[in-house]
């Protein structure tokens, strides 16, 4: 089972590639006929790319951007995640940006970023080509100098993977979300064709002009030190880079910009075509053997499972109707047995999540508990669940995301992150200037530490919901399941599970209906449209509060008053009945 | 095929339809002889007086203000900052006398060419030109929208209230069973042309208006008559206004928007505030959606002389050209499985039917028919009534279908010029299963001088259908169709295909030749 979900994985993410290396050819030539483009020799510059096209060192470089390609979609594979790690703090955050996995990331991307320069310099040929050029000096000797366009090149290109890796943890790029429109690949990826060139246009501006004023302070260190190991002179003609006249060249900013463009663009296409093959509706069979892959799911496979669960019990009568069979010998429902006991475990394991956070928060995290991370790691498994510890938290983070009972979050750094109160005796007390300034640093130590330990808002109620895909699809499935049993079910085999289903899922609603009252929890998140990370992540607690309301509504608006048959608790029939009155 | 030539001639003046019952549509001289029932939504009325309208129709407050001297540079942020590129350009333009020439000459030069492209898209498509409230008006379901004092109305799904939508901008919502009306208003929520209550659902209310789509929670429970602004979610994407249109999905979980100013249609995923746009660019435009009651298609009409039917699996679509203008108004029969439409320009009711493939089979797309088939003509006709000749017919506003597909009601726009014209409400008789038929039942008449300017049936009417009608004179009525379901199949009728059903009618309507899918 293990291999065959791997291998599934596998082709999805090689033939994700494969396409990446396909659309390679096009983009390249773009970028050539841009880079090259002059205004005023329109012919020459269609020759000019021609007979580059066809040069050996294109073919080389070429052969080189696929590697690197490759490399990109290796890299994918290897750090997506379907449930996004979310830093409660900045301190976690700079943990997740120092992890050794991270940092391996970062160095990696940064030799490719150079990689794609070396291209694209030896591309746009002209002034670029090469590191060293002959120069003559003054006392008449021929000696090679540094060429210092191809070195801030390449150095432009190294920065830009090294921001674009660091800004993949910041904004949460390996995270992959599933739509809620299905849509064919090939229209998928038209529809974000446009969004991906602008994010790479947008994010190669910003990242060029951080490079630049990098360069113009730190520039001389690389410089003399390509100078001293290559044995090469400083040319003494032209500007050095690292001026401000130097810098000011806009045919060298535009090839900047066009060259960290084309990188990035490359590399997001890498990325949108991975997202799209691996978020693909797979179908899966449901036979009586084959059931357990709800059941032992694996971890990257769960996700898919339950998406093509909610999809089959929405759109296919003759699917639904496999869930409802009887096994053969025997007359067991087990595939709705199998299904349902995945799905409201789920559930529970949900609830029980959000009950003890409330419980955390209502007794102000002064209660010995446990942090949210092994918290969640506790209830996974008594639970049965099978939720990967890779996904839930990288294991460096573990101790940093918690937010309220961090244990960097005493009593004593919660009294210090307090504003001095006026009355203190500390206010107005203090005149002498030697403890003034002495305040003063204090104060700025603080700050800093207030700055790295402060929980940021909202983010401990985005991480208790961070894997809720899962649960909004086992919602859908559950609903649709019952809704369609009202016409559909020959055998009764849902009726024997209605009672639980419906308590699970007000029991959650009451969890869920308190976690909303909580400060920060109800605030909307602020959406960032230009970016590639993907943000879904933060509205997940909105999309369950809504799919839960709708999965009740939908059971209870197909039985009626049938409902009130169904054995439940005085409590939980008081809740119903809200609802079959369209109260809720 | 059904004529209105086959019509009960309509009712003289001064009387009111007042209900259908034992198959014919009684009338009253006035609206207080409605039946007694043990269900009658509130009848209201919305004089024009009583609204507290926006006494400046702009939005800037330029005008009230003395002309003061600012520098250039003020001036052209200002410019830049209201009317965008083109502003700055009229401004730099316009202030000759501060500007070096070249830069003025320049920039006429250049906003002469944008004016030029512009135009030349906009002879392209002429919808691009108008004001977005002309826009509403032109491709609303409401008739005469722009001078409309109910502007939208939208039955919820599952209860017995209902949201009106009020030219002063303001939306209330009545429920029966409630004594509060609460007021919604928001900063946002100008020129509301639809609203639409999500299903399975008790609060959220979706409105389509100027600049953005809101989407309203009103908390069923809550006592306040003035939801603040908090209990909306604005929904905006770039490009996408004015809307038009807009269509929840019947199982609750997406929502669709169209604009004319926008190729793509939306799908919203409202609780997490995310879209995907589905774009296409033929048509120019979208402007008007109907989401099918089985959820598995999406109607979505174009300012051109096309329309797309969507399949809601993989979201693919089929085109559809017109011959002639835009696809007006179209209605889904409550199993999905045909499409009612209207033509612009065209007095005749068209028919679609959808087969819905296994939906084992994963190919998503539906094949449906080739062409469309004209089910009822509503060419103009003249009664001859105490009250001299009456010309009825002619272009259709909007269509209607009752949620349980049996009866069928048309606005037909009549002529403002024509005194003797004035838009009416014609109701047919239908029958979806195991054959499409279409029996006229009547016109629906309010009072004297009032117009129907819109008009739905409550989603779930026990003793029937029921009809809600926006007059013209701010008054809403509800006009009941009391008869019973026919859903039970009658002996006979699947048995033998060929019995000509015309025998099976009522004596009344023997003689007359109706429109069943085996005579056209």
């Amino acid at each position: 089972m293990q291999e065959m979900s791997d291998r599934l994985l596998n082709n999805k993410a090689a033939a994700s590639i494969a396409w990446a290396v396909l659309l390679l050819p096009p983009s390249t030539a773009i970028f050539v006929i841009l880079s090259k483009f002059s205004v005023l020799h329109p012919i020459q510059t269609i020759s000019e790319c021609f007979s580059m096209l066809t040069s050996a060192t294109a073919i080389f470089s070429f052969i080189l951007l696929c590697g690197v390609i490759i490399m990109v979609g290796f890299l994918n594979f290897e750090y997506y995640t379907v449930i996004p790690t979310i830093a409660c703090s900045k301190i976690a955050l700079f943990g997740q940006l120092l992890h050794p996995r991270q940092l391996v990331n970062s160095l990696v991307h940064c030799i490719m970023g150079m990689i794609v320069a070396w291209c694209s310099a030896v591309t746009i040929g002209f002034r670029y080509e090469t590191l060293g050029h002959p120069c003559a000096q003054t006392d008449g000797y021929h000696q090679m100098c540094l060429n210092e366009y191809h070195l801030i090149l390449l150095l432009g290109g190294a920065f830009v993977g090294f921001s674009h890796s660091l800004l993949g943890v910041i904004h949460n790029m390996n995270y992959v979300s599933f739509h809620t429109v299905q849509q064919y690949k090939y229209l998928r990826f038209k529809g974000c064709l446009p969004l991906v060139v602008k994010c790479s246009a947008t994010q190669a501006l910003y990242s060029v002009r951080n490079f630049i004023v990098v360069y113009y302070f730190l520039g001389y260190i690389p410089r003399t030190w390509i100078c001293k190991t290559l044995n090469l002179h400083l040319g003494s003609s032209a500007h050095p880079l690292d001026s401000i006249a130097g810098l000011l060249d806009l045919s060298l900013l535009y090839h900047l910009w066009i060259s960290a463009t084309f990188l990035l663009f490359t590399w997001y296409i890498t990325l949108l075509l991975f997202r799209i093959f691996l978020t693909e509706h797979i179908h899966f069979r449901l036979n009586p053997t084959d059931h357990q892959i709800l059941v032992l799911s694996f971890p990257k496979f769960q996700f898919l499972a339950l998406q093509d669960l909610a999809l089959l019990s929405q759109h296919s009568p003759l699917r639904r109707c496999e869930v409802f069979s009887l096994s053969q010998p025997g007359g067991h429902p087990h595939n709705w047995n199998a299904i349902s006991k995945e799905c409201l475990s789920l559930l529970a394991d949900l609830t029980q999540r959000l009950v003890a956070y409330h419980d955390t928060v209502a007794t102000n995290g002064r209660a010995k508990s446990l942090s949210s991370g092994s918290e969640r790691k506790t209830s996974s498994e008594t639970s049965g669940t099978l939720i990967s510890q890779k996904w839930l938290s990288i294991p460096l983070t573990a101790p940093f995301t918690p937010d309220l009972d961090s244990p960097f979050m005493s009593p004593a750094l919660r009294r210090l992150a307090a504003p001095v109160e006026q009355g203190s005796p500390w206010y107005g007390t203090v005149q002498s200037p030697h403890i003034m300034r002495r305040v003063k640093n204090f104060l700025a130590k603080r700050v800093l530490i207030v700055y790295l330990f402060n929980k940021l808002p909202e983010a401990s109620s985005q991480a208790l919901f961070a894997d809720s895909q899962a649960h909004i699809w086992a919602l859908e499935g559950l609903s649709y399941l019952v809704q369609a049993s009202f016409s559909e079910d020959q055998f009764g085999v849902v009726q024997t599970t209605l009672p639980s289903i419906l308590s699970c899922m007000l029991v959650l609603q009451e969890a869920v209906d308190r976690h909303f009252k909580l400060p920060h929890a109800s605030s909307k998140p602020v959406r960032s449209t230009s970016s590639m990370g993907d943000s879904t992540y933060k509205t997940l607690r909105f999309a369950l509060r809504a799919t839960l309301k709708t999965a009740i509504y939908r059971i209870t608006t197909t039985f009626g008053d049938h409902l009130n048959a169904v054995q439940l608790s005085a409590e939980h029939r008081k809740r119903l009945q809200q609802f079959l009155e369209y109260k809720e | 095929m059904c004529s209105l030539a086959l019509f009960p001639p309509p009712l003289p003046y001064g009387q009111t339809t007042v209900c259908e019952s034992n198959n014919e549509l009684l009338s009253g001289s006035s609206t207080e002889d409605q039946l007694k029932q043990d269900f009658s939504p509130p009848s209201l009325s919305f004089p024009r007086e009583s609204l507290k309208l926006h006494s400046r129709t702009e939005n800037s407050s330029k005008a009230a203000f003395l002309d003061h001297s600012e520098t250039l540079w003020m001036r052209s942020a200002a410019a830049w900052r209201d009317g965008g590129l083109t502003g700055l350009l009229n401004e730099i333009t316009n202030s000759h006398p501060e500007v070096p020439k070249w830069l003025s000459m320049s920039s006429g030069c250049i906003l002469a060419l944008l004016q030029w492209v512009s135009s030349f898209h906009g002879s392209l498509f002429p919808h691009l030109t108008l004001s977005s409230e002309d826009m509403i008006a032109e491709f609303s379901q409401v008739l005469n929208w722009s001078d409309c004092v109910v502007r939208a109305f939208a039955w919820h799904p599952h209860t017995d209230k209902f949201a009106v939508a009020l030219l002063d901008d303001s939306i209330k919502i009545y429920n029966p069973k409630s004594a509060t009306t609460p007021t919604l208003k928001h900063r946002l929520q100008r020129n509301v042309a639809v609203v639409q209550w999500k299903p399975l659902c008790a609060s959220a209310l979706a409105v389509g208006c100027q600049n953005c789509l809101l989407v309203w929670h009103v908390d069923p429970c809550s006592l306040s008559t003035r939801p603040s602004a908090g209990c909306a979610h604005v929904l905006s994407h770039p490009g996408h206004a004015p809307v038009t249109s807009i269509a929840w999905s019947p199982s609750g979980s997406l929502l669709v928007s169209a604009s004319p100013m926008d190729t793509a249609m939306m799908v919203w995923d409202v609780a997490a505030e995310s879209c995907v746009p589905l774009q296409r660019v033929g048509g120019g435009g979208v402007t008007f959606l109907s989401w099918s009651p089985d959820g598995s298609h999406v109607l979505a009409s174009t300012p051109s002389a096309l329309f797309r039917v969507w399949e809601t699996r993989m979201w693919t679509c089929e085109r559809w050209p017109c011959i002639k203008g835009r696809c007006q108004s179209g209605c889904w029969s409550p199993d999905g499985s045909r499409l009612l439409f209207t033509v612009q320009d065209e007095a005749v009711i068209y028919s679609l039917t959808f087969t819905n493939t296994p939906a084992a089979v994963p190919s998503g797309t539906s094949k449906g028919p080739h062409a469309a088939v004209v089910v009822a003509d509503l060419s103009e006709t003249t009664f001859s009534t105490p009250d001299g000749d009456i010309i009825v017919g002619g272009e259709i506003q909007s269509l209607a279908w009752d949620p349980r597909g049996e009866r069928l009601a048309v606005l037909l726009k009549g002529d403002p010029r024509a005194a003797d014209r004035s838009p009416i409400i014609a109701v047919f008789k239908t029958r979806v299963s195991p054959i499409f038929e279409l029996l006229p039942c009547g016109f629906v008449q309010g009072e004297p001088g009032a117009e129907p300017r819109l008009m739905q049936f409550h989603p779930n009417f026990r003793h029937g259908a029921l009809l809600t009608v926006c007059w013209s004179s701010g008054r809403i009525t509800h006009v009941p169709f009391y008869f019973l379901s026919a859903s039970i199949p009658r002996l006979g009728l699947s048995g033998s295909p060929t019995l000509p059903h015309v025998q099976e009618r009522p004596a009344d309507f023997a003689n007359q030749s109706l429109f069943t899918e085996f005579i056209s």
